[in-house]
């Protein structure tokens, strides 16, 4: 750590030029290094900081995603209200779809490629040669036709069904084996990873560990590479169920966008068949058994046994839990709402034979969201609101149970693309480079084999061929997060002024920091570092007291009808993701319309589970003035496009990048 | 009020680097968090802190728990104060002592990895990365100055 001289602060202070040059260099240097360590230390917790707050909005957000399934399944057990008042609309939520995709030829025959079509040309069986084509026609940024979509994806679907829910696999001197973590549509880190690690082959396996899907946009063609590679080589190329192989989680997260966007007339059939597809993928893969390789991690209770014989195609999605059905509820379903309305296999979730037991299903979503930390014991993942976190002793008892030696897992993004805790037993590998913003982070691979260490590769994409320095690139990713974190204090303004003003009892319009950070962490529900963070949110006088209505100058939700009032916009903004979702969830043809009657009907069973104290009338008349065309229909993503963020610093006006 | 303020100020700064949520960090991270508090020790300096607060059998981790108590002392000592701008631009006048008003890339990398406490390859390279400018292969210190101090603040 540097030759022994230190330099005390009493030397620092009076310095004096020395006649001999070799001393003063020496003293000159010391204080330039020891001001650029300082200088570069600060640089790099400044990148920390900008992580912690991305990571906990992400999971925030999660928490969101589970509220937002607690509402569905409040909704299918108060069928009867909503029956009674709209019998067109539950058939419309809850009505079966299955019936109508399970004809191959029906779906595949009809959609022609025509002549014109410059893109790759898949032809089945898949060979190696099928690989190449994809990947290259994918650099040029080509999108492959439907037609071959849907055409792999049955492929696939009928493949995965012969799989078991954990594939056992055995790896030798000659043959190493490959793991992925979280893709999440970055197609330029599978690109990175072929070229470094080779592409799969019979002589070269893979294992890729969840979430190939949402946030980047290229979940499509990551999809379709995966997919072709195994089918071209189902024995060496595994792929694993993430908690983004999810269809609800896609509708929030940005892939039902994608391919609705690319795909457009033909996407809903895609969508269709891959909610179907992402059932039939492995729980997980075992090497040589002692290498458990699952998305998320383990509970006190992970049960291998039972989640080796569930039948895993059951879990549609796992944010819509199990509804607990008895004989009556179940005739009062057929009867009341027709039995051929609803036929016996439901969308979501129908009569008992069709779901997972309680217990199973929750096996199933530790699997996919839990989180390992440094506390011992098992508790709920309050971050994410889905799964729990285990600690060191949960890790060595599972473990133990069933004879293994190691745990990898993915899920959390790592600012080295792996990281090794619980005394090495758990390891996560994450491959999306740059997942939050460029320069946020590293991507990793890991290679193993019997008998040997693992051994990690880690990567990092970058847009320019030299790399920007390093206060360029955290600086990028800190603007971007301090930007995302006002945003969602903007839409919780009303209860943050609430907060304030409670404390702020001399109506001074100022807090001390501990006050303001206190009502910031209270109201927000996140856990950050907010002194640390206060200078980019807030103002403070000269005695150090923060002047708390500052935050909100420089920031405001652009009002899409100057009449509409603050509190109504503030709280559409707050729930624009969750009421796409519900939107999307209704708009069973896709066509991006629904009706008033739709809207009004959602908006009251909305507002009334998550205990919003806006009037009907309030939104009725809002959505009435967006109704364009008075045809008496909502484009819904114009509507909810319409509620964005202004920051007005800004030089060139971004819209907020939170939508999915 | 201060010292409660300062490790509520400490807790956050160390919690940002405390990986498992379980109070320790890994010791290399040490000097990252001592400095993001605002403080400039030299390495020397580092090295004497780490020693205070590292366990009786060192096991590559600090706990929270001894970190707290010596790293309030130094802020409320104000120890390790950080070098002022104008101290800064004298130290590289000195070894400018022409007074063109750079240094070219040999030189810095001269002093910087062979005087002092010399730095590593990794912080030589980020420390060019940002100063250099690449036409004339040179640093011109006292615009680099002024683009760091302003970064920094």
């Amino acid at each position: 750590m540097g030759c022994g001289t230190s330099c005390s602060t009493k030397d620092r202070k009076s310095e004096k030029v020395f006649i001999s040059h070799g001393s003063a260099a020496l003293k000159a240097a010391l204080i330039i290094q020891n001001w650029y360590r300082g200088y570069s230390a600060r640089l790099k917790a400044r990148q920390r900081y900008a992580l912690t707050i991305f990571q906990s909005i992400e999971y925030a957000d999660e928490q969101g995603q589970l509220q937002l399934s607690k509402f569905f399944s409040f909704m299918l057990e108060n069928y009867t209200h909503i029956h009674e008042k709209d019998p067109e609309l539950v058939a419309r939520l809850f009505g079966s779809t299955l019936q109508d995709c399970k004809d191959r030829q029906e779906y595949v025959s009809c959609i022609d490629v025509p002549d014109s079509y410059n893109g790759p040309r898949l032809q089945f069986p898949l060979t190696f040669t099928d690989i190449d084509i994809l990947l290259e026609a994918f650099k040029q940024q080509q999108i492959l036709h439907a037609h071959y979509v849907l055409e792999v994806l049955f492929e696939t679907k009928k493949v995965l069904k012969q799989m078991p829910n954990f594939t056992h696999v055995k790896t030798s001197p000659s043959k190493e084996i490959t793991i992925c973590g979280d893709l999440h549509g970055k197609l330029d880190d599978l690109f990175l990873i072929f070229y470094k690690n080779g592409l799969p082959s019979g002589s070269n396996s893979y294992i890729f560990n969840g979430d190939f899907v949402d946030r980047g946009k290229h979940s499509m063609e990551i999809l379709m590479i995966l997919f072709v590679s195994f089918l071209v080589y189902p024995n060496d190329l595994h792929l694993n169920r993430g908690n983004h192989e999810d269809f609800m989680m896609n509708l929030r997260y940005g892939f039902t966008k994608e391919i609705l966007h690319k795909y457009k007339m033909h996407g809903k059939k895609i969508l269709q068949i891959l909610e179907d597809v992402y059932t039939w993928l492995p729980i997980g893969t075992i090497i040589d058994n002692e290498i458990l390789i699952i998305h998320g991690g383990i509970s006190e209770s992970t049960d291998l046994n039972l989640l080796h014989r569930i039948e895993r195609n059951k879990m549609k999605s796992v944010l819509m839990p199990p509804i607990p059905l008895d004989e009556d509820h179940d005739t009062d379903l057929k009867t009341k709402v027709g039995a051929t309305i609803i036929p016996r296999e439901v969308k979501t979730n129908g009569s008992l034979s069709e779901q997972l037991t309680k217990h199973e299903w929750e096996q199933v979503i530790n699997i996919l969201w839990s989180d390992p930390r440094g506390k011992r014991g098992c508790y709920p993942n309050k971050s994410r609101g889905g799964g729990c976190y285990f600690g060191p002793d949960i890790t060595s008892k599972v473990l133990n149970k069933y004879q293994l030696k190691m745990l990898i897992r993915s899920h959390e993004c790592k600012p080295e693309g792996y990281e090794i805790c619980h005394g090495g037993k758990v390891v996560t590998v994450f491959s999306a480079s740059n997942y939050y913003e460029e320069g946020s982070n590293r991507g990793a691979y890991i290679k193993l084999c019997c008998d040997m260490t693992p051994r990690f590769f880690q990567y990092q994409v970058t847009r320019t061929t030299c790399s920007r320095p390093l206060y360029q690139r955290v600086n990028a990713i800190e603007s971007s997060a301090i930007r995302i974190l006002k945003e969602r204090m903007i839409s919780r303004k009303t209860a943050l002024i609430r907060a304030f003003q409670l404390q702020d009892h001399s109506k001074s319009g100022k807090l001390s920091m501990a006050q303001w950070a206190f009502s910031m962490e209270n109201i927000l529900g996140l856990d950050l570092p907010w002194r640390s963070l206060s200078s980019h949110l807030v103002t403070t006088d000269k005695n150090g007291n923060i002047n708390y209505m500052s935050s909100f100058q420089d920031i405001h939700i652009q009002k899409p009808v100057k009449e509409a009032q603050s509190t109504l916009i503030e709280t559409l903004y707050r729930y624009r993701s969750d009421l796409q979702i519900i939107f999307n969830v209704i708009d069973t043809d896709h066509s991006g319309l629904i009706s008033m009657e739709e809207f009004r009907a959602m908006w009251k069973l909305f507002s009334s589970h998550y205990s919003i104290p806006i009037d009907d009338f309030q939104v009725d008349e809002l959505a009435e003035r967006m109704d364009l065309n008075k045809d008496g229909s909502i484009d819904f993503n114009e509507f909810l496009k319409a509620f964005y963020v202004v920051h007005k610093l800004d030089k060139l006006s971004k819209s907020d990048s939170n939508l999915p | 009020i201060i010292a409660s303020e300062y490790h509520k100020k400490i807790k956050d700064a160390f919690e940002v680097f405390d990986h498992e949520a379980n109070n320790t960090v890994d010791v290399r991270e040490i000097g990252t968090i001592i400095r993001s508090l605002g403080c400039c020790p030299s390495e020397g300096e580092l090295h004497d802190l780490i020693a205070e607060v590292e366990e009786e059998e060192p096991t590559g981790y600090i706990r929270f728990e001894k970190f707290l108590p010596v790293m309030t002392e130094v802020l409320l000592e104000r120890r390790y104060r950080p070098i002022p701008e104008d101290t800064l631009l004298r130290a590289f006048e000195v070894l400018d002592p022409s007074k063109r008003g750079f240094l070219t890339k040999e030189e810095l990398i001269k002093y910087m990895t062979e005087e002092g406490e010399p730095f590593s390859q990794e912080e030589m390279e980020e420390m060019l990365s940002a100063a250099i400018d690449p036409e004339s292969n040179s640093i011109h210190y006292k615009d680099y100055i002024a683009m760091m101090v302003v970064d920094d603040s």
